[in-house]
């Protein structure tokens, strides 16, 4: 087996794992950058639509140029990577095992930047009954082969799940010429962002179906029908209410989840809230010279989120490579009322400032956002609107470290306001 | 007779409800909007709506089938389709470099197609 060692190894290709081998290499660290896929640029070389880079490059990119963008910077870099490249094993030591096309390669890390991004969910569609014929696919999978492999789908599509990449499916299809007939969301609100859902969904007509479900699957070779039926508050299946619609195709969009078999091999312990990797503020794993960055650590609505993060990671990496600190565990942040998670999980007890990114539980409207540091509120916002698919970032200054830092939702008294 | 639509503003997260009355060509009274790009947005969407149309074109290439393109401008929403049977007359060969121009001013919206992808081989 060959064998080879790094300062820096980082997993994943994709905007977090470009711009955390920048950093770390610009922080003078030596790196290698590994992906599985032929090329560089990760999901978002399939994501053709435009609205990236809004924040990081104040530019309105498609994904591949915004990939591009990336890559460039990374060759500007002069960061060495390779391509059709597969992490297989990773362990506590920071021992990666990686395939090559020159058979498997050993390759020894001071520390390593976990990358990898998400997979699509498929949980929860598995579970409605009927035949399994083809014409179901994942919105991301359908993403591919039509945008990559250039292929045709299917001729009438029905869409489950309301979330970003089903919104942006929709559009995509409908535009090649598909007969897009609808979209249906259990929850009662759309679960992706506005903007997707007035320029996907408004823009061409498409209707979506909320507190609804996918019951029941018909057809034997190809889909021909899915049943369709609404959900009480609970979820429950009101059988009164089905409505059959003729179908050849499925689209599953009910949401991403952070990849993170190897992390587990590396013994680094998982949120179960984010499914990803539980942090400190300088994104260290459970596992020392562990780092986590990007989808794989949580969910990111927007490719800048997960670039910058990177970036940050990447150069706290390169420090932890020179020995400038050591790991530390630190105090967890405590998740308040109406807040779903908060990363990172961790604060550092030699940090002051601090940036916690956090998603709420549901949509609400006039609410305060307020961070406690002990008995003191360090942070108080109120905000009009706060929905769960947008994530919330919010800085931190001058903390005391040595007490709990708490994130929660109050709701707004209009009597007293 | 003036006339009342509902617009969602989506310049920015706090995706203001728009409630516009307008008569013609002249927006008589806005409501819920937060900034004044409300306005802006609103009578573009009543007036002038224009879309980017963003798509694929098949490519002759060791690697790729297809290559990414979008329009360097937003073209009227109305037209999106014509535009679209435009593109999709085009087949490309390789190399092509992102931004490569494929249809100069497309039907004439002022609006170039360009290549969003580089596809060396
Ligand atoms: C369909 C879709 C639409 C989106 N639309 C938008 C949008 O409009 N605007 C916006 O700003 N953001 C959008 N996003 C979000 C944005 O694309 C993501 O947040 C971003 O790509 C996440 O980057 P990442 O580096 O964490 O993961 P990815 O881009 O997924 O990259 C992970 C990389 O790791 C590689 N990898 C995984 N495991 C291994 C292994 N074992 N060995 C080697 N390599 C491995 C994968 O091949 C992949 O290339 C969208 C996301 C999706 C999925
Ligand atoms: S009106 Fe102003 S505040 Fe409201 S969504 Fe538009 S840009 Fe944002």
């Amino acid at each position: 087996m060959i064998e080879k060692k790094v300062d820096i190894a980082v997993i994943g290709a994709g905007p977090g794992g470009l711009a955390a081998a920048v950093s770390a290499k610009e922080s003078g660290a030596d790196v290698l950058l590994i992906e599985r896929n032929p090329f560089l640029g990760g999901i978002l070389i399939q994501c053709i639509h435009d609205g990236f880079g809004l924040h990081l490059f104040d530019k309105n990119y498609t994904g591949p140029e915004y990939a591009e963008e990336m890559v460039n910077r990374l060759e500007n870099a002069g960061v060495p990577y390779l391509t059709n490249c597969m992490v297989i094993d990773l362990n506590e030591k920071k021992e990666l095992t990686v395939v090559t096309s020159k058979g498997l390669m050993k390759l020894i890390a001071k520390a390593v930047i976990l990358a990898m991004g998400c997979r699509e969910r498929t949980r929860g569609a598995l579970e409605i009954p009927g035949t399994r014929p083809a014409g179901i696919y994942t919105a991301g999978v359908a993403q591919n082969l039509v945008n990559i492999q250039n292929l045709r789908i299917g001729n009438d599509v029905v869409i489950l799940g309301s979330g970003d990449v089903g919104l942006i499916m929709a559009r995509r299809l409908k535009i090649e010429g598909l007969n897009v007939i609808r979209v249906i969301e259990i929850l009662p609100y759309c679960s992706g962002l506005v903007r997707n859902r007035v320029q996907c969904l408004e823009d061409y007509g498409i209707p979506l179906t909320l507190s609804s479900t996918v019951i029941d699957i018909h057809g034997k070779d190809r889909l021909e029908a899915v049943t369709m039926a609404k959900v009480d508050r609970d979820f429950n299946v009101d059988h009164d209410t089905t409505e059959k619609i003729d179908c050849d195709t499925l689209l599953l969009s009910v949401g991403l989840i952070p990849e993170n078999e190897l992390s587990k091999k590396a013994g680094v312990n998982l949120d179960n809230r984010t499914s990803g990797a539980l942090v400190d503020n300088f994104y260290e794993t459970s596992t020392e010279g562990i780092f986590s960055c990007g989808n794989v650590l949580h969910i990111h609505d927007v490719a800048d989120y997960a670039s910058n993060e990177g970036f940050f990671v990447g150069e706290k990496a390169a420090e932890y490579a020179k020995g400038k600190w050591k790991h530390s565990g630190g105090k967890p942040v405590k998740i308040g009322n109406g807040i779903s998670y908060v990363v990172p999980q961790y604060i550092r007890n030699d940090c002051n400032e601090v940036e916690l990114k956090f998603r709420v539980t549901q949509p609400f409207e006039n609410v305060r956002i307020i961070v406690k540091n002990g008995d003191d509120v360090v942070f108080k916002k109120r905000v009009l609107k706060v929905i769960p698919s947008e994530m919330n970032i919010l800085k931190l200054k001058s903390i005391d470290p040595e007490k709990d830092v708490e994130v929660k939702i109050v709701i707004i008294d209009k009597n007293i306001n | 007779m003036a006339q009342e639509r509902k617009i969602i503003c989506i310049l920015c997260p706090n995706c203001c409800e728009l409630d516009v009355s307008y008569e013609g060509k002249e927006i008589l009274s806005i409501e819920n909007d937060r900034c004044p790009r409300g306005l802006e947005y609103a009578s573009e969407e009543l007036f002038n709506p224009a879309r980017t149309l963003i798509t694929t074109v098949p490519i002759k290439s060791r690697n790729w089938k297809t290559v990414s393109v979008r329009t360097t401008k937003p073209v009227p929403k109305s037209r999106i389709f014509d535009v679209y049977d435009e593109v999709k007359k085009i087949r490309l060969r390789a190399p092509i470099n992102r931004g490569d121009i494929i249809i100069e001013n497309v039907l004439g919206f002022g609006a170039d197609v360009i290549a969003t992808r580089t596809v060396k081989e």
